[in-house]
């Protein structure tokens, strides 16, 4: 019986003990690789956070466009009148 | 030591390393955790500010399209398509293959060499005024004035009385102190300008 139990004693400290280690070390690596990639994406969606600041002067062009469009209507509603056709 | 204390001694070494191992993987997580925490605020930030672009690319491209359907049918009709296609043609080389928008049959006119025979100047005050003697030069036609060196060619573009018989017109007029006809002298000419009422 005690030879049984020396057995596994020897199996824990040989088997058991080694390989729970080198599991949870290898969980602890995996966790720690992914932290470089999660800072590298949130520094790039911070760029491109603010990359789109230029977004907002979108609605002043549309404006500038609106604007230069009638004016090229009211020109060309002009000429329409003072040039003969072809 | 007897057997039962050495297993208990492994027991304990082995939540021991439990304990250690998953301490420090909690900590990577939390790290990995707030990360992701970043992220999705600058990912949120970023549908934020993008949502109404297609909304206003939309309208810019909308209005873009108006004053260019404006634009071809104006062209179109002052100068006809023929025309039209070698003055598009003219401005941009190669142009004229891919034709009009609005007008479909464009693509399948031979572009008139516009461009080559007048300057881009010219082109737009001749087809802007139709009845200049220019514009009653046909494209196709042979070149109405040397471009390069020609000086003299220029008078081929003015009507024929002034070229064969400019004796028959009246003379520029002789300016100067020995000219024929004199005029009073005004004596504001190189004074300083009167002031406007209201001027400070």
């Amino acid at each position: 019986m005690t030879v049984i139990w020396w057995t596994l004693d020897a199996a824990l400290f040989a088997v058991v003990l080694p390989v729970v280690v080198l599991l949870l070390n290898g969980v602890l690596n995996a966790a720690r690789s992914i932290i470089p990639s999660v800072r590298g994406i949130a520094a790039t969606a911070a760029a491109g956070s603010k990359d789109l600041d230029a977004a907002a002067l979108l609605l002043t062009t549309e404006q500038q466009v609106k604007q230069t469009v009638a004016g090229v209507a009211e020109y060309g509603g002009s000429l329409d009148v003072i040039i003969d056709d072809a | 030591m007897g057997p039962g204390e050495v297993m208990m001694l492994a027991m304990l070494l082995i939540v021991l390393a439990l304990v250690v191992y998953l301490v420090l993987t909690i900590a990577a997580l939390r790290t990995i955790t707030k990360g992701l925490d970043d992220v999705i605020a600058h990912v949120g930030l970023i549908v934020e500010k993008s949502a109404p672009v297609n909304d206003v690319v939309s309208s810019i491209n909308g209005q873009l399209d108006a004053g260019v359907d404006l634009l071809e049918g104006l062209l179109v009709k002052k100068a006809g398509l023929v025309d039209a296609v070698g003055l598009v043609d003219g401005l941009y080389p190669g142009a004229a293959a891919q034709g009009l928008r609005n007008f479909p049959e464009s693509t399948d006119i031979e572009a008139p060499r516009i461009s080559e025979i007048y300057t881009k100047g010219t082109l737009t005050l001749a087809r802007l005024g139709r009845e200049a003697p220019i514009a009653q030069g046909n494209p196709a036609g042979p070149v109405l004035r040397n471009i390069e060196g020609g000086s003299l060619a220029a008078r081929l573009l003015y009507p024929e009385a002034r070229q064969s018989a400019p004796g028959s017109m009246p003379r520029s007029p002789v300016i100067g102190t020995d000219a024929p006809v004199q005029y009073e002298q005004r004596d504001d000419i190189g004074q300083p300008r009167k002031q406007m009422p209201g001027h400070r």
